[in-house]
């Protein structure tokens, strides 16, 4: 069974907003959330990076973990969903999500939130599948209909991958072990140091230690 | 000396007998106490009535689109 995730080569994205607008589009998401953006590091500096964020459907996610209402389920292909019926908009998942994924519409005037709003993996909720219900509180359910997240498939330099992480795994993983037969002269892919220590060479598919780009200072999104 | 041959066997051994202690590391999606509604699978409902495996292989054509060695090759 697939396990549903999303991947950001920083080498590519080229910050075009495509997945954002493509998400709002899809989803007809409301004016003031976003469930996806391009986070922007080192903005300005030699090294800069841009990485599309939005939900990354954890396997222990902390969403679910603090929510005092039990809204959240795992689907069997791994995605993170919640029941909007059950929220009650408190905002602990916000604090807990390290990603910044659960978004939250504002309107009057006193900060009064609504119901979390998060990236579905364009799967819906837990209303019938395809039904107005589900479109109007989750968006669309394009994997019901055999497809892939809008944003992942809408992008244009393919940055964004999404879909069974083996699947985008061996996509990436083939990208990567090209740009070294290439000899083109990149450090390791962004964030490989943080996620797996210092580059030696990963069975033999990495390019040699190079300076990796500076630590992120922070971001703008 | 006579001793060190059943010794090195028995560790070998020993060692070797910690490689089935080795667990399948296959994530099991615990569904806690969630409270809500009960979802379908994806292949539930049409196109694909039930049919996991199509929907799988829709799923598979689908990533591979994203794969531009692929399309380009």
């Amino acid at each position: 069974m697939a396990r549903m995730k999303f991947l950001c080569d920083a080498e590519r994205c080229i910050e075009c907003n495509g997945c954002v607008t493509a998400c709002k589009q899809e989803n007809d998401v409301p004016w003031g959330v976003n469930r996806r953006r391009v986070v922007t590091l080192n903005d300005g500096q030699p090294g800069q990076r841009a990485i599309s964020v939005a939900c990354m459907h954890c396997s222990d996610a902390p969403c679910a973990a603090v929510c005092p209402v039990d809204c959240f389920y795992h689907t069997e292909e791994g995605v993170v969903l919640h029941d909007k019926d059950l929220c009650i908009g408190c905002g602990y998942c916000f604090y807990a999500c390290p990603f910044g994924a659960p978004q939250f519409p504002q309107q009057g005037a006193f900060g009064v939130r609504g119901k979390m709003d998060k990236c579905t993996f364009c799967a819906g909720g837990p209303e019938p599948d395809g039904s107005e219900a589900e479109f109007k509180k989750y968006g669309r359910n394009r994997l019901s209909e055999g497809k892939l997240p809008a944003c992942a498939e809408m992008c244009s330099t393919k940055a964004l991958l999404g879909g069974d992480g083996e699947v985008i795994s061996d996509i990436y993983r083939q990208r990567v072990t090209m740009r070294a037969a290439r000899g083109t002269k990149s450090g390791p892919p962004w964030g490989w140091d943080t996620a797996y220590g210092p580059t030696q060479s990963a069975a033999g598919t990495m390019p040699g230690p190079a300076p990796a780009p500076a630590p992120a200072s922070g971001g703008k999104s | 000396m006579k001793w060190l041959a059943p010794l090195a066997v028995a560790t070998a051994v020993a060692l070797g007998l910690t490689g089935c202690g080795d667990r399948p590391q296959v994530v099991q999606y615990k569904q806690g106490t969630y409270q809500g509604k009960p979802d379908t699978p994806p292949y539930q409902n049409p196109p694909y009535n039930g049919d996991r495996a199509a929907w799988e292989r829709a799923q598979a054509t689908r990533a591979q689109n994203q794969n531009e060695y692929k399309r380009t090759n």
